[in-house]
């Protein structure tokens, strides 16, 4: 099986060497790519759309439909996840609990009905308990705001420098990975809980479609944003831009609950104890 | 000679796209280990950003943002521009949202892979089809 799979991948990759020999060069300006439909986007995207960064303009008005639909891929891969592996635990499953005391190191069997004393010092621990580096810990709590402020950032720029929807919104999952991982997943489930990743991911992708489907009630084309303009109080191409900024805080935050989500899941194999 | 030796050079970015890709095709079909496989997946999907990308590159272009998209002596639209001074957009369009999806695609497939572990306690695949030979 090795040999053939090294015969398989041989015979296609001279396949492929004959075919790039008329491939157009490297950078060539006159390359099929560079000539047909992408000078009218670097030309005509500053009068149409009224966005400098020409990337976020063909993503989010040219091929907006393209968009639309891989922000759905995200959130059915998300929802996949959660379908393949969530598991809930059944009520006499979970009978007892373990809680450390952290300023003594004591760990405490809780049975069913029994209650912690009302203090702030006791965490919820698994079987096995593996111990959080206190610098890690500390030093990932103070950069995650920071992270946090820079993909907000990220996300608003995206018209005039390199960012919007998506990239943003990776680097706010990432925020909320780090503390998942620096920490354990509780202490993330406690200020992101799992319905609200899930609600927040379905309300990114309905906040895209939604714009889509205003401009549909305001008598223009599907998602064509230039219908927007009397509700926005601006002209038309300026409603374009607008438009754009909307549905790219739609993908970011189902892009953020997404990769949120898959994480959860996927680290705690479905069930959502202390994770990684 | 040096027709050839131009040819390699002139076309290098296609020859680091196809070794990739062959080192990722290599990995799908050979690997025994699932993970492995899903590894192999991912190297492949870069091979394919890696040629979208370098496409849209132009000699002597800049990235495609428009400078002085909204700058107060020219003015909205008043500047020309022209398609030769910045890199085609379309191919990091595409990419953008193919990175993102690559990464939700890798969460399934490695969701799909924990769930088989956890069914059979092997991610080998020739283990995998003995237990299911056997039963």
């Amino acid at each position: 099986m090795k040999f053939l799979g090294l015969v398989i991948a041989f015979i296609t990759g001279v396949f492929l060497v004959y075919a790039a020999v008329d491939f157009p060069d490297w950078a060539d300006p006159e390359s099929p790519a560079s000539t047909h439909v992408s000078p009218h986007f670097i030309e005509k995207t500053m009068e149409e759309t009224s966005v400098p960064n020409i990337v976020t303009a063909v993503l989010a008005d040219y091929r907006t439909f393209d968009t639309m639909f891989e922000a759905t891929v995200i959130f059915s891969a998300a929802v996949v996840c959660f379908f393949v592996l969530r598991t809930f635990l059944k009520k006499e499953e979970r009978e007892e609990r373990l809680y450390r005391h952290v300023l003594t190191g004591v760990t405490i069997r809780v049975k069913e009905g029994g209650r912690i004393p009302p203090s702030d010092d006791f965490e919820r621990i698994d079987d096995s308990w593996i111990p959080h580096d206190l610098i890690i810990k500390t030093i990932c709590r103070l950069m995650v705001p920071f992270i946090q402020i820079f993909a907000l950032y990220v996300v608003a720029h995206g018209h005039h420098s390199p960012g919007g929807g998506f990239q943003g919104g990776v680097i706010l999952g990432a925020s909320v990975i780090v503390l998942a991982m620096s920490h354990d997943l509780r202490t993330t489930l406690q200020r992101m809980r799992e319905k609200v990743v899930g609600i927040l991911c379905a309300v990114g992708v309905l906040l895209y479609a939604g714009t889509g489907a205003l401009c549909l009630l305001l008598g223009m084309n599907f998602l064509d944003y230039s219908a927007l303009a009397p509700i926005l109080g601006v002209g038309p191409v300026t409603a374009r831009s607008h438009g754009i900024l909307i549905v790219e805080i739609g993908v970011a935050i189902a892009v953020m609950t997404a990769m949120v989500w898959i994480y959860n899941n996927v680290s705690s194999r479905g069930n959502y104890n202390e994770g990684l | 000679m040096t027709d050839f030796a131009q040819l390699v050079v002139a076309k290098y970015n296609y020859w680091i796209y196809i070794t990739l890709m062959m080192i990722g095709l290599y990995a799908i079909i050979s690997k025994n280990n699932l993970v492995k496989k899903i590894l192999g997946m991912n190297i492949f999907q870069t091979a394919i950003i890696l040629f979208y990308v370098s496409i849209g590159a132009k000699k002597g272009a800049t990235i495609p943002i428009l400078e002085h998209g909204h700058g107060p002596a020219h003015g909205a639209g008043s500047h020309v521009v022209h398609a030769a001074d910045y890199m085609n957009p379309l191919p990091h369009v595409l990419m953008l949202t193919a990175i993102v999806v690559g990464v939700a695609t890798l969460g399934v497939a490695l969701a799909l892979a924990l769930k088989v572990y956890r069914h059979y306690h092997t991610l080998e695949e020739d283990e995998i089809l003995a237990q299911i030979r056997k039963k």
